[in-house]
């Protein structure tokens, strides 16, 4: 740091031993964290490591079971984020907070629009956050644009203005950059050197190692909700930092294959696939084998399971099944062609919640495989029991099922199809262990009767106790490829894209 | 500088035409093609009776008007707006009760009644949560109800001097278009200059960011549900004043579906946050434009219905299509072919990183 207007040793927020549970299951276990002005403050975990649930108490959207918050050693507790952002606590979340049909300087000043004589004086309002954009030197952006015109990058920039605004002197981002093309990102670290320059302290959540290492002045591990360690940046490489944020050992209750199960054919394959969110796609699935797509939240994951579906496209490139190309241009023709999704919304996407077991099991064969329906129906009771679902009988309504039921009423609702290809995004999320295990053999007994699996997980220790195959993805692009059972490591390595500077692209 | 302008280049430089300014243009269209129709068919349509027909129709729809405008920038509703118009028409009718001295009175009660309803309405809605559809029908019943058991037919006598305000005029200028206009541009000048007028356009673009802001949403709802049934009352008391009696049955003649078809027509979103009463009145106005075209070329009256379903709908849909789908700006690989794939980009270009780009050196 060359200035030393702000002595970057005034600790300015401190949170100590933060606890947090929902709905019984602790996601925070004593979390320490402190800032202090003027330096980027890096925070790094795996997903479900605890960031969010940190910054959402430090911004006063969630409120902590246990700990405590200081800001400039006054103990604080914030109860709505309107009253963080008064005491100078401003959060930039990944979902923006703007309205996109009003202007910059609209959405700058909302809720405390400056007024003269009763009225509005927009042209003070507009006067007001052209300063505020000269200051940042963003000289380019005017006041009275519409929000809804503006990239994305345009909208972070608000967003932090707004946060500026309200004289934050402590601004935390969500993965700035999740959404941000390269020559952003350039933008929004110029943006942040000059935060720094002004004493702002920046609590900055990113997976990118890259960025943590060109940013952070210090960087807080978590893992699993508990603190792993707060170190300077300077003091730590990128190998030690991924070493802290896994390094689990891996559970033994995945099944073993089944003997028999083999790689036969071709069955899935995407090739050069791209369209607005994933680029140059490349995968095959064979009969019998379970392939996954690992990567960060937002690599394009769910992505490519909705362009293979038919729920968005591909608009480059080609999918074939069992060799011959094919074009899927809705959910329907994919059934048809013995595809199944089981979506990650399992409440949203996957279920009528307030209809029958029977009625949901029965779904997709009545809407797109009438023929075949009233055989296929008989035997979803087989499966339903094959899967052990415990419910009060086929008539019971799924939203009464807990979540492991409910996903088991999901996964019979597609085997009924007799899929040859079935894609599992998230498929053990929110279930308990004993459903996760029943989950697991069945991809197993899938295989072994020769069904392609493609698995999308973001649970590592799945991803390589299951998978024959791991497609790791980065950016909307496949980072490599690994074989199943690599240690979390290297797969996360491959995700965050800390070693790409010295080996080179995969 | 050539950063700056690539995330400055996607503001759209090219600024198509904002949506009022195209339903003022559409309008425009449809008085010429009226025009030219109506001089085929051998009349005039800007003859004196012509133009007072057009701007008394579009005077009564428009007080409506200008107030669901309110109410729907806010992503809300007001089916009850009809019921009102008749009940508040009533109102004036049987309280002034032919003496000029109860004038004033008669007005009072009216705009009192009319608020009163609306606090109902926006308080249903703001703190009972009831779905804005559901909780205006239902006031809009009851008052019906009320309606259909204590006035069987038109009830109340307006004296002379106040159906002055139905029927005098100002050049070919209904004297009721001149109050229904200035009524307007109180409207517009209030959603511009004060606070609560922003706050509308807030809470309708997205109650969430609303309420994070700081914005007491409820608080706005309510503001525009009474200032909504106060425009319907003044609907009601210009309905008195041309008739010269009050009357029930207005409800019937269809104003709470013609004034949302109106403010849509006028570019307003039905989902909230963007549109204005400027838009909404030239919607107004092309429906009276073509109602009185209709009129003049003795269109059979179901046929002009099926007409202006038509219209409705188009001028939706083209709407429609100039939204920006809020998706496409997070577009991560954009037009197709250009990087096609097989490369991937470099991790990040030489980045001149601020920051110290070795991590802090404090």
């Amino acid at each position: 740091m060359s200035s030393d207007v702000v002595s970057p040793a005034t600790t300015l927020l401190r949170m100590s031993g933060i606890e947090k549970s929902f709905l019984g299951v602790q996601v925070l276990h004593g979390v320490d964290l402190d800032l202090r002005a003027g330096e980027v403050h890096a925070l790094i975990g795996e997903n479900g490591a605890g960031k969010s649930t940190l910054m959402k108490i430090l911004a006063g959207v969630y409120q902590a079971d246990g700990g405590t918050v200081e800001l400039d050693g006054q103990s604080v507790r914030f109860e709505h984020p309107l009253q963080a952002q008064q005491a100078g606590v401003s959060t930039v979340f990944q979902e923006f907070n703007l309205l996109p049909e009003r202007t910059v300087a609209e959405n700058v000043f909302l809720g405390r629009e400056p007024r003269r004589n009763r009225l509005v004086d927009a042209a003070r309002m507009n006067t007001d956050t052209q300063a505020l954009l000269e200051d940042l030197g963003l000289t380019w952006l005017r006041p009275a644009t519409r929000v809804r015109s503006l990239s994305v990058a345009g909208q972070q920039i608000v967003e932090i203005v707004k946060a500026l605004s309200y004289d934050a002197r402590i601004i935390s981002m969500d993965e700035p950059t999740a959404a941000l093309a390269d020559e952003e990102v350039e933008l929004l670290y110029r943006l942040i050197a000059k935060l720094k320059e002004r004493g702002v302290a920046i609590l900055y959540v990113s997976h990118r190692l890259k960025e943590i290492f060109d940013l952070s002045d210090r960087v807080t591990i978590l893992k699993d909700g508990a603190l792993v360690d707060t170190v300077a940046t300077a003091d730590i490489t990128s190998d030690e930092l991924v070493r802290k944020m896994v390094g689990r050992p891996i559970s033994s209750f995945f099944p073993d294959k089944r003997p028999g199960t083999e790689a036969g054919d071709v069955r899935l394959e995407i090739r050069q696939g791209g369209n607005e969110q994933v680029d140059g796609i490349d995968l095959t699935v064979r009969a019998g084998e379970i392939v996954a797509l690992a990567g960060l939240q937002g690599s394009g994951r769910t992505e490519i399971a909705h362009a293979l579906f038919g729920v968005d496209r591909f608009t480059r490139g080609q999918v074939l099944l069992d060799g011959r190309v094919v074009t899927l241009r809705s959910p329907r023709q994919a059934v048809r062609s013995g595809l199944a999704l089981v979506t990650e919304d399992r409440k949203g996407e996957g279920l009528v919640l307030n209809q029958s077991v029977a009625a949901n099991a029965r779904l997709v064969l009545d809407a797109v495989l009438p023929r075949r329906a009233s055989q296929g129906a008989r035997r979803i009771p087989g499966i339903l029991s094959s899967l052990e679902l415990v419910s009060r009988g086929s008539s019971q309504e799924v939203r009464f099922l807990s979540g492991g039921n409910q996903q088991k009423v999901v996964l019979a609702k597609w085997l009924a199809t007799e899929p040859k290809v079935i894609v599992l995004d998230e498929p053990t999320r929110g279930i308990d262990v004993g459903a996760k295990e029943r989950v697991y053999t069945l991809m197993r007994e899938l295989s072994a009767q020769g069904v392609a699996i493609l698995m999308i997980s973001s649970e590592l220790p799945e991803v390589i106790g299951m998978a024959d195959r791991i497609v790791v993805l980065r950016d909307g692009r496949v980072a490599g490829e690994l074989p199943g059972g690599v240690d979390e490591e290297t797969v996360m390595a491959l995700a965050t894209g800390h070693q790409a500077d010295e080996r080179g692209e995969p | 500088m050539s950063r700056a302008v690539a995330v400055a280049g996607s503001t759209r430089t090219a600024r198509r035409l904002g949506a009022t300014e195209l339903v003022w243009l559409a309008l425009a269209g449809v008085v010429v093609i009226g025009a030219v129709l109506v001089a085929v068919d051998g009349h005039n349509l800007f003859s004196t009776a012509n133009t007072r027909d057009m701007l008394a129709r579009s005077s009564l729809l428009g007080f409506v008007a200008i107030g669901q405008t309110l109410v729907i920038l806010c992503r809300s509703l007001d089916l009850s707006v009809g019921y009102v118009m008749a009940l508040c028409s009533l109102i004036a009718a049987t309280t002034m009760n032919g003496d000029p001295a109860r004038v004033p009175l008669a007005i009072g009660a009216v705009l009192v009644v009319a608020a009163a309803i609306g606090l109902a309405n926006g308080l249903i809605i703001s703190v009972l949560k009831v779905n804005p559809f559901i909780a205006t029908l239902g006031v809009g019943l009851i008052i019906k109800g009320y309606l259909d058991t204590e006035y069987q037919g038109p009830a109340g006598d307006v004296p002379s001097s106040f159906q002055q305000f139905g029927y005098s005029r100002i050049g070919p200028v209904p004297l009721s278009t001149i109050v229904m206009l200035a009524v307007a541009v109180a409207g517009i000048l209030f959603l511009r200059k004060t606070r609560t007028g922003y706050h509308m356009f807030a809470v309708g673009g997205s109650e969430d960011v609303s309420r994070l802001s700081g914005i007491r949403t409820g608080r706005v709802i309510v503001t525009a549900h009474v200032l909504c049934a106060v425009a319907a009352g003044l609907a009601g008391l210009l309905l008195a004043a041309r008739f010269g009696t009050g009357s029930a049955l207005v409800y019937d003649s269809g104003y709470d579906l013609d004034s949302i078809a109106a403010v849509v027509l006028g570019g307003t979103l039905l989902m909230g946050g963007r549109g204005g009463i400027g838009g909404t009145i030239a919607g107004v106005l092309i429906l009276a434009v073509l109602d009185t075209v209709f009129n003049i070329l003795e269109v059979d009256p179901f046929f002009k219905d099926v007409l202006r379903g038509v219209i409705i709908v188009a001028a939706v849909a083209i709407y429609a299509r100039r939204q920006i789908d809020r998706k496409a700006s997070r577009v991560r690989f954009g037009g197709d072919g250009g990087s096609g794939g097989s490369a991937p980009p470099d991790p990040v270009p030489d980045a001149p990183v601020p920051a110290g780009s070795t991590g802090g050196n404090a």
